[in-house]
C-alpha cells in the first residue's frame, strides 16, 4: 500500500506484479470525473493521514489474500490536487485464475474506500468547494470489520 | 480527574476547528467522550457513527478508554477512491 503525490502510472505498476504462476491480472482505476451530485467539478483535492492509511491499506491487502487464492496485490492512492481524468487510485491483483483476481480486486477497492483515512474536497465550477461526505460509505460502515477496543493504558 | 490529551483534526474537522492540533485538558473516559465534548466546542454536526478515531496511531472503537498523554486523531467521514 502506498500513498503518493506523484502521477499514478498503471502500466508501470502492473509490470511490478508479473509472476510466472499468474494466469490473470485484474485492476481497478478510480478516475476524477467532472460531475458529482449535480455539481460541475473542476478538480479534486485529496488528503490522507498517511501512517494509518498505509497501515489499514496493508491490512486490507492481507485480508484479500486470506479470502482469495491470489499471488500478489497492490494499491496506490494519490493525494494532492488532481485534475479531471487523472487516476486517483489504482488496485492491481494477480492470481492463477480470473475469478480470484476479480474478487480480490473488488474487495480491496471497496474496503479502501470504506476504511482508509483519506478525504477529498471537490472544487466546483461556481467557485465553491466542499468535502465529500460519502453517505454510502457511512451507511455501509457496519459491514466493515470491527476495530478493536483498546485496553486502558494509564 | 482531567487528562491532558493532544487532539489532531483532519479534513473537514480541521476546517471546523480552525486548527490542526491542540493540547487540552478534559474530564473524559472514552474516545466517544472526547468526540462529543469537542463536537460541541467546535460546532461540528457530524454524527459520530460516520466518523472514525485513532489513539496513538491505532484505529480503535469509540468505547476505547483514553489515557493521560494520549494523542487522539479525529477522522471525519472518509472518502477515498
Amino acid at each position: 500500500m502506498r500513498i503518493s503525490k506523484q502521477v499514478i502510472r498503471p502500466v508501470e505498476l502492473r509490470d511490478q506484479l508479473t509472476d510466472p504462476r499468474a494466469g490473470a491480472y485484474a485492476a481497478f482505476e478510480g478516475w476524477i470525473r467532472n460531475e458529482n451530485e449535480g455539481h460541475d467539478v473542476l478538480r479534486l483535492e485529496y488528503e490522507s493521514y498517511e501512517p494509518l492509511a498505509v497501515k489499514e491499506g496493508e491490512r486490507v491487502l492481507r485480508e484479500a489474500a486470506e479470502k482469495h487464492p491470489i499471488l500478489k496485490a497492490e494499491c496506490v492512492h494519490r493525494i494532492g490536487m488532481l485534475e479531471i481524468g487523472e487516476c486517483a487510485v489504482w488496485v492491481g491483483v494477480v492470481a492463477p485464475h480470473r475469478d480470484e483476481a476479480f474478487a480480490a480486486c473488488r474487495y480491496i477497492i471497496d474496503q479502501v474506500k470504506l476504511r482508509l483515512p483519506i478525504w477529498k474536497k471537490e472544487h466546483y465550477a461556481d467557485g465553491h468547494s466542499g468535502w465529500v461526505n460519502c453517505e454510502r460509505c457511512a451507511a455501509h460502515a457496519e459491514t466493515a470489520p470491527p476495530v478493536v477496543t483498546r485496553v486502558h493504558a494509564s | 480527574m482531567s487528562k491532558t490529551l493532544t487532539v489532531r483534526y483532519f479534513a473537514a474537522f480541521r476546517e471546523h476547528a480552525g486548527i490542526d492540533e491542540e493540547t487540552i485538558s478534559l474530564k473524559v473516559h472514552t474516545a466517544r467522550d472526547v468526540f462529543e465534548l469537542l463536537k460541541a466546542r467546535h460546532g461540528s454536526a457530524e454524527p459520530l457513527g460516520h466518523c472514525k478515531v485513532a489513539i496513538n496511531d491505532e484505529m480503535v472503537s469509540w468505547d476505547s478508554p483514553v489515557g493521560d498523554g494520549d494523542t487522539i486523531l479525529l477522522f471525519p467521514p472518509v472518502a477515498g477512491g
